[in-house]
This record gives C-alpha cells, structure tokens and sequence, in this order.
C-alpha cells in the first residue's frame, strides 16, 4: 500500500493542465527550434507583419543574434530606423490608440507562446474568415470576435466558414462550424501559407523563452552529472552500511 | 593536524563547537533501520536553504512595484546571466518544497511520529507548515502576472467574509488598499523576504526538539527505552547509529536521487504542464480582467476545495473560510487524537490502515477538484471529501482504540 500511496502522490502534478480558450480543436504547429532558417524567416515576418501594432517590450532586437544575425542585419532588417540595437522592442502606438482603433489594445506578444501556446497561435494565424458582422469584415475560429482585422489576407486570400444546420439537444436548430473554405486565393498557396504560420509560431515560441534550447542542452549534462554522482553516493552509503544490520 | 587540533581546542574554550557536532551529529543516535520516508526532512532543509539563496539572488534584480514587477521578472529571465536558472530553481522550488514537506507530513502519519513524547515536535513542524504556506501565498503575488493578482484577489477577500463589520476593514489592512494594488505588492515582497528567516528559525526549533525527544522510526519503537551499548558508545541505545556518518552518507544518495528529478523539471518542463508555472500568469495583471478560471497552486488547491465546497450560509462565505482554516488547525490536535496502543502503521489495526489510505486519497482528491471549475457534481464530490479529511480526524480516538493491534517487538526490525 505504501508503494501505492507514493506513486499516487508522485501523479499529481503530472497530468496537463487545458491551456484555457475552450474546447476548439487546435492543429499541430509542428515546429522545430533548431530551425535557424525558419527562425529567420519568423523575425522578418514578425517585424514586417506584427511589430507595427504589437510589442515584444520584455525582449531586445539585439537578443535575435542568438538566431544567427549580426547586429548589422538586424539593424538593416528587423528594426524602425532611428531605435537602437540595444532596445526593447517596443512600439509608437498608445494603449488608448489601441483601443480607440480594435476595440482592444493589440496585446503584447513577447510572451504569447506560454499564454496560449504554439499550437494556437499555428492554427490561430490560419482561422480567419469573412465574417461581416465584425468591424474588419473578419472573425476567428479560436479567438471569437477577435478585434484584430486580417493583416496576412494578401498573402493567405480569405476564407469561408461552412456552417452546418444541426439539431441541438434542446431540440432547436444549431448552426456548427463544420471548416473554413479558401474563397479567394492569395499570392501564396496554402502550403506556403502555412510555412509562414509555421516560421512565425517558431519565432514567437523562441521569443517566449528564448533560452529554451540552451536551457535542454544544458539539462543533459545536469542529469549527467547527478546520475554519477548518485552512483558514487550510493556505493558510498553501501559501504557504511554493510556491517549494520 | 596538530595546528588544525590546537585551532579546534581554541574555539572550544570559548564556543562549544565539538559539543554541538557530538551532540546533534556524531554522537547523536538515530533509529539503524530508516528507510525510504525518513529522506524527506533533510530535503525539506535543503529546498529551503536553495529557496533563500535564489531568492536573495533573485531580488536583487526584481523591482517590487506595480508597473515594473512583471517586466522585471522578464529581464531576470533573458538579460541578467543565469537568471533564468535562479527563476526555474525558485519556482520549481516551491512545488518541491510542499511536495517534499507533505511526504514528510505523511511520514509522520504513518510512523505515529507525533505521539507522546514527540507532541510538541509535530506541533512545531505544523507551524513550520503554516509559515511555508503563508510564505508562498506572498510570494506567488510577486511575479504580477494575472494568476498572481487574482489568486490574490480571491484570498485576501477570504478576510471580508468575517461578520460582524470585520471583514471588510480588516481585508482592507491586508491589502493597504480597497484592490490589491501596489502597496499590497510592497508589503507582500517585504514578507515574503522575511519569513522565509522565520521558517529557518523554526526549523532550527523543530531540530532541537527532535534531539532532545529523538528520532521515530519506521516501527515506533523507542530505541532510548531499549538496551544500551552499541559499537561506538556504552550507554547509547543499541538499535542506534551515529547520524553522522550513517545518515549524512546515505541523506547525500538522497539528495542525489532528488536533484535529479527537480533538475530534470527546471530543465525540461520548468511549468510542470502548467502546475508550477501557469500559463495565465504569462500575461500582466490586469485589475480590470478577471481570468476565466481562477485556481491557485497545486498545493493550496486541497484546502482552495474543502473552501467552495461549504455553501454560503446567512448570505455569507463565512461558514467555508471556518471549514479551510479548520483544515490545517486539526493537525494540532493529532498528538491528542490518535488513542492506539501502538505507534507505527506497522502494528496499528486494519480500521487505522483503511482510514490512512482513505485519508491520503481525499487529500489527492481535494486537490484535483480545486484545479477543477466548481461544477455542480465536482462541489458535491468536494462535500463528500471534505467529510472524510475531518472524518478521518474526529473518529480517530474512536477507531484506533476499537481495533485489534499487532504486538510491537522489541528491537528494531528491517
């Protein structure tokens, strides 16, 4: 029993936590940290596509080094001309503006990926459909009456919802998302598409914690270091031991 | 070594150095046969000795203001050097510690260790218990994020529901605000930095007390009632060793097995799946947002559902707030309750084995439903429960004097 109760006690803080945001089915983002081309491609997407209206300002521009670019290139490429590569990332528009323009202030997205989550943002960046009841003429599958309009449409086009009429259980018709449609392509093609929501979630996981590789490949030779030294404690109890009975 | 000798017997004619190594490690004889639960206190001493110095480390570069905390734990984490290990060792830290402190709880559940004469011992180690939460409770306001700031909100409002035109003024001195605000994150870092010298205090109390009564073991025999003389000493029990080098080598294998695990999580899954890290707390504290699902931390979450699971009585959550503080203030009276002949597990009866493991499941119950939104069948799950953690409790004098025990030998067994 005592075996029991302890592997019972041990469970506890293994199971996983819903990262919130309701039961919507989240795609897999499928993205590999190693990747310093995606990566790359993630800070140039981000700083052409994001950083005009949302914030990194816990992160510098010159931490994105660490990705393979010199201060040169990320001066050149990433930055507003005029900000300092010693910065924080941040931006011109105030929070009233914000909120005076979405409804909402664009929410700061250094730390976004630990908020919600590579996966939602994957399948986020590609769940936006016309929706004309919404200000921008868009609304989202995971985040419902987003206030953001579609920044990406010209590269990804639009898309559809397709509804289903079905019969609830308090027997009144339902209308269920069954997908969304490509309406009107875009200049790129969905493979590319998802590539760039790909290269993105890559980014922004790296930017929610940027020392999470380095943080792994240390922890190996952590683990290294204890199971020898464990090893070595243990043969070293052993022989205190053996004439105590 | 004669120089190192003549050092020595300089200090002891002036502090009783060699007395106090003999007496609370040399020559302090513990129990031969400890096993797997007895490696809890001293990782217990361990985490708070790793949590005091990450934590001194750690504030020195967060800033304890309402406009600054949140991002200084950022800058902690990606500009000052190593700051990141500090943070993961302070947060996966404080799960360890209550992990590691309920174990050893849980040991002395087991083993009988807070009977007669080790009363005042347990009752120490509950108000060792008791400081650790409050400990953690100010600390887990400090990173500012919206868990902290509501987590916050929901227990300091615990005080409001006091009658009687209590509450409200006395929640009000709590927070030093009518929200909390930044001069409750003042005051909250302010004590979160000094109980933790407290708990070491306490701590040092608990380790006296517990050489002067000595160790429990696995049987609940008392090796000092038994015979004496063993290798090293005449007049030392003979079931005894010296803790020192006995237990401080094979504590060493268990502080090796232990940082493996805590390494293995500060390294690989820091969050713990969103169990010591949660992931709303990524986002600031925004006074004007309330979170979807408020939870605390895991190990609050046993008491966080014995508190929903009372329904508010005469308009007021009162009744619930009683219950949770009645929780924690029964373990005091244990010593008091439990009636068997016998200490240990190991001889106590069948009823004492069934309640024990009823007991530890309850408390890993309570504290899945805590995490759970309070749905209707989940609150009367929490009801059921939370009358089997006091039942538990209250029938002890009953059930540990009805039952059948087993008779305790003599010596010490494997």
């Amino acid at each position: 029993m005592k075996k029991l109760l302890y592997v019972l006690f041990m469970l506890v803080p293994v199971s996983v936590l819903a990262a919130g945001g309701g039961n919507v089915h989240l795609d897999s983002a499928d993205i590999d940290l190693d990747d310093q081309a995606s990566l790359q491609r993630g800070a140039k997407y981000f700083a052409n596509y994001c950083l005009n209206c949302h914030s990194a300002k816990y992160m510098r521009y010159q931490s994105m080094t660490a990705l393979g670019l010199t201060e040169d290139q990320i001066r050149e490429n990433l930055m507003f001309p005029g900000d300092k590569v010693g910065e924080l990332m941040t931006i011109a528009m105030s929070t009233e503006d914000g909120e005076k323009w979405f409804g909402a202030p664009p929410p700061d997205l250094t730390l976004v990926s630990r908020l919600r989550g590579e996966d939602w943002i994957y399948t986020y960046l590609r769940s936006f459909y016309e929706d004309e009841s919404r200000p921008f003429g868009v609304n989202n599958v995971v985040f419902p009456s987003v206030g953001m309009p579609h920044v990406l449409w010209e590269l990804q086009g639009t898309q559809r919802a397709v509804w289903e009429e079905t019969e609830g259980a308090d027997g009144k018709p339902h209308k269920e998302l069954k997908g969304l449609e490509l309406a009107e392509p875009g200049t790129m093609s969905p493979e590319e598409y998802d590539q760039m929501a790909r290269d993105l979630t890559t980014y922004l996981s790296w930017l929610g914690e940027p020392m999470q590789q380095e943080r792994k490949r240390l922890g190996i030779w952590v683990l290294l270091f204890l199971v020898v030294f464990t090893a070595i404690a243990y043969l070293l109890k052993k022989e205190y031991f053996k004439d105590i009975h | 070594m004669s120089m190192l000798k003549n050092f020595v017997g300089w200090i002891d004619e002036r502090y009783p150095l060699t007395k106090v190594w003999n007496e609370h490690l040399a020559q302090y004889y513990a129990p031969k046969n400890f096993n797997f639960w007895y490696f809890f206190g001293s990782l217990a001493m361990l985490v708070l000795v790793m949590q005091i110095i990450t934590g001194v480390w750690l504030a020195m570069n967060y800033k304890p203001s309402a406009t600054e905390a949140f991002a200084s734990v950022e800058y902690i984490m990606r500009d000052v050097d190593w700051g990141w290990l500090l943070r993961y060792m302070h947060s996966t830290g404080a799960s360890a510690f209550f992990i590691v402190v309920y174990l050893h709880m849980f040991r002395g559940l087991m083993y009988g260790s807070y009977r007669k004469p080790r009363e005042l011992l347990w009752i120490i180690g509950v108000i060792i218990y008791v400081a650790m939460m409050a400990t953690a409770f100010f600390g887990y306001l400090l990173p500012w994020g919206q868990m902290s700031f509501w987590g916050a909100q929901v227990i300091v409002n615990l005080f409001a529901a006091v009658p009687f035109g209590i509450g409200e003024p006395l929640s009000e001195w709590v927070r030093g605000d009518f929200v909390i605000s930044d001069a409750t994150l003042n005051r909250f870092f302010a004590f979160h930095f000094l109980v933790p010298f407290i708990l070491a205090a306490l701590v040092f109390v608990h380790i006296i007390a517990l050489h002067k009564v000595g160790s429990n073991n696995p049987d609940g025999i008392e090796i000092k009632k038994g015979p004496k003389g063993n290798r090293w000493s005449e007049t030392a029990p003979a079931d005894g060793v010296p803790f020192h080098p006995y237990y401080t080598v094979k504590d060493i294998v268990g502080i090796g097995v232990f940082l493996f695990l805590f390494a293995a999580v500060i390294f690989f899954a820091p969050e713990m799946g969103g169990y010591f890290l949660e992931p709303p707390n990524f986002e600031p504290a925004n006074p004007l947002k309330t979170p979807e699902h408020i939870a605390p931390v895991w190990y609050f979450t046993p008491f966080y559902a014995m508190l929903r699971a009372v329904p508010p009585m005469f308009g007021s959550q009162f009744p619930g707030v009683i219950v949770m503080f009645a929780a924690i203030l029964v373990l005091f009276f244990l010593p008091w309750l439990d009636r068997s002949p016998v200490k240990s597990i190991r001889y106590k009866g069948k009823q004492s084995k069934i309640w024990l493991g009823i007991f530890a499941v309850t408390f890993i119950v309570l504290g899945w439903l805590g995490t759970q939104p309070a749905t209707e069948m989940y609150t009367w799950f929490a009801r059921l429960f939370t009358l089997v953690y006091f039942l538990f409790f209250f029938l002890m004098p009953i059930y540990t004097r009805m039952e059948d025990t087993k008779p305790v030998p003599e010596r010490l067994t494997k």
